[in-house]
């Protein structure tokens, strides 16, 4: 049997990558989940490109994080297809790093900021060994580029909201994958943690990565991301922000729910 | 031979053979009830593992009739404990379809299938009090414990599965701790998040069947929970967590057993979670890290700094302390005299306190956004964050009012 043309297994890693980089990293057709009888995402088609920085954008219960929860089977789908590099999700689990919103666990959970992010590398530490001085050096240097080194024995109890976010993002950076999808990466944080997860985004951007993030304030869409793609339930607009994120495109989306002002000074910032 | 010299030899396992066999199978039933408690206390299931150790007295009590009416002994442990297992694993499905499937919450389905499996349990237990053969004296021990009669069989099996349920706390630790932690997250780096609970809720059936005899289904929820948060006082990391659990969960167990074979009439699972009680309570108060006593001194402690630096910034621009606390330490400290006014230590204290305010504002002014400055409390001193050369360089940059 000759191996699969698409696929090089690396012996080192033990984990499947994909050769055709061409391939999409994210692409969904026909999204929909529903809760209950009421569709929260309908029939929602995307495209990530490669090495692309994209918001999704909507009012509040839209669906975004839905969507998100969606394409990686954390809610199962009523209808679609996903498919990361050209796969289902369980063959390209490595190259896909998650970070849900902070809000969604229990902060008072006994670990230490080095043990949550020592969970990125679950599949490098495997099921039943310890991890060793390699894994934790790696971790080290997740906190590293984050900023938060100094922090790596405290209780993750004692972090401020922005310091938990920064952890999040660290152990995402620890599964060293080629996707990142974010849930409201932003919300809730302070100036300093916002400028250090900006920079880690873009760093991860121009070093060939995929970004995809909920995002909630349109007033920074455009000077952090290069695409955006608008949601409220029904997709309404997706491509570069300056396709996609028009006023137009938001008073479709978020209907007569943004301010004339608001509008304004969106045109301005696109101006 | 009083009481408690038949509890120190039971406790050092000189009081027979199986009062030993007992108490070394409780002690190890403990571990395992500790180990794998810790992890149904950080997924937050302990009312689901109350419900389960409750869906197994009708599993009991038809094994029981089982088995008498093939004509065997109705009180053949491995029997009754397979029969146990099927209920209480029919009772742990029904909780978890009720709360998938219709609208009602977890908490009703748990109180559902708590009384209602507890209640079939205890009319079947009746009937069998009516039935001639079987020999059904002592099978009401499954509620609350008894170890008097135990066999040497049963400890030997007891332990056994107790070592079983040991191994796999220590083999599914990783996976089981991940999804407590973020289930979500967990599930995206392909761990199959329902099996991991499902072998969570395993080993608490394991524990509450192998429990049954010494502990009573009634009270073995107790072992599984007391014994985590007891160690929860003790440490902030999941891997010493489980394993002060089952320490204690063991000590308890072992204790509360060698104390129930001294005393004749005392029902061994009662003793054995009020054990896991006193070891709790004592945690509660004395642990140092989150026990009452320890918390309370640091917010005196606390509390005190925030007076003191207050009364000594007030002292530095002279103005007129009321606060009685503040008041007491200043003169405690001997930084004022009996009538208020400031002793020499006093205007040098206040002298450098005022300093250090001074230079924590230019600080704060000159580098903004310095996360180093970010420390800044009111209290910390600045030498403390800061170099003795960046504080000197500092000093020069300070306005100099008495020159001016």
């Amino acid at each position: 049997m000759s191996p699969d043309p698409q696929i090089e297994l690396v012996a080192d890693q033990g984990r499947t990558l994909t050769t055709d980089q061409s391939s999409c990293p994210l692409e969904v057709r026909g999204l929909t989940v529903s809760y209950g009888e009421k569709p929260a995402v309908f029939s929602v088609d995307a495209r990530f490109p490669s090495a692309s920085m994209t918001a999704i954008v909507g009012p509040n219960g839209a669906g975004k994080s839905t969507f998100l929860k969606g394409t990686l089977g954390i809610v199962p789908l009523l209808a679609g297809d996903v498919r990361f590099f050209g796969l289902p999700f369980k063959q390209v689990r490595a190259d896909v790093a998650y970070v849900p919103q902070r809000a969604s666990v229990d902060w008072d959970f006994p670990a230490r900021v080095i043990d949550v992010v020592i969970m990125g590398l679950y599949r490098e530490v495997g099921l039943f060994r310890f991890a060793g001085t390699r894994q934790s050096a790696r971790a080290m240097d997740c906190l590293d580029r984050v900023g938060m080194q100094d922090f790596a024995d405290r209780q993750i109890g004692q972090l401020s909201g922005g310091q938990q976010q920064r952890v999040f993002l660290a152990r995402a950076l620890a599964q060293d994958a080629e996707l990142y999808l974010l849930d409201e990466p932003f919300a809730g944080v302070d100036a300093a943690t916002e400028h250090a997860i900006v920079s880690v985004l873009k760093q991860l951007k121009a070093d060939g990565k995929t970004v995809v993030c909920v995002h909630h304030d349109l007033s920074t869409v455009i000077a952090y991301f290069d695409r955006a793609l608008l949601i409220n339930m029904r997709k309404q607009a997706e491509g570069s922000v300056a396709e996609a994120f028009t006023p137009e495109t938001l008073q479709a989306t978020y209907g007569g729910r943004l301010a004339e002002s608001q509008i304004d000074e969106l045109r301005l910032g696109l101006a | 031979m009083t009481t408690a010299d038949l509890f120190l030899d039971a406790l050092s396992l000189r009081a027979g053979y199986n009062s030993a066999l007992v108490t070394v199978g409780a002690g190890l039933l403990g571990v395992a009830a500790g180990g794998a408690g810790a992890f149904v206390f950080l997924r937050k299931r302990a009312l689901v593992s109350d419900a389960i150790t409750h869906a197994t007295l009708p599993g009991v009590a038809l094994a029981f009739i089982v088995m008498a009416a093939l004509g065997g002994d109705g009180r053949w442990l491995p029997g009754l404990i397979f029969g146990s297992a099927v209920s209480a694993a029919i009772g742990l499905i029904v909780v978890e379809w009720i709360a998938a499937r219709t609208r009602l919450g977890e908490d009703a389905a748990i109180g559902a299938v708590l009384s209602v499996f507890f209640g079939l349990g205890i009319v079947l237990l009746t009937v069998i009090q009516t039935m001639s053969q079987g020999k059904q004296a002592g099978l009401d021990g499954f509620l609350l414990g008894s170890t008097s009669g135990m066999l040497a069989g049963e400890a030997v099996l007891i332990a056994a599965a107790g070592g079983v349920a040991v191994a796999l706390v220590v083999a599914l630790r990783r996976p089981m701790t991940m999804v407590a932690f973020d289930p979500e997250h967990a599930a995206t780096v392909g761990i199959d998040v329902r099996r991991t609970d499902l072998a969570m809720m395993g080993l608490a059936l394991i524990v509450t069947v192998i429990g049954l005899k010494i502990v009573g289904l009634i009270l073995i929820v107790a072992l599984l929970i007391i014994p985590p948060v007891t160690a929860r006082f003790w440490t902030d990391r999941v891997d010493r967590l489980i394993l002060i659990s089952a320490g204690a969960g063991g000590l308890a167990s072992y204790s509360g057993a060698a104390f129930s074979a001294a005393a004749r009439d005392v029902p061994t699972g009662p003793v054995i979670v009020l054990f896991a009680f006193a070891l709790f309570v004592l945690s509660l108060a004395l642990s140092p890290l989150r026990g009452v006593l320890a918390s309370a001194l640091r917010h005196r402690r606390f509390q005190h700094r925030v007076h003191l630096r207050q009364g000594l910034l007030a002292m530095a621009r002279g103005e007129a302390i009321y606060d009685r606390l503040t008041l007491r330490i200043l003169r405690r400290r001997g930084l004022i005299r009996r009538d208020g006014v400031a002793t020499r230590e006093g205007r040098g204290a206040a002298g450098r306190a005022q300093l250090d305010e001074t230079r924590w504002a230019t600080a704060r002014r000159l580098r903004a956004d310095d996360p180093v400055l970010e420390r800044y409390d009111g209290l910390t001193p600045i030498d403390d964050v800061l170099t003795s050369d960046q504080v000197e360089h500092l000093d020069s940059l300070l306005p100099k009012p008495e020159s001016t």
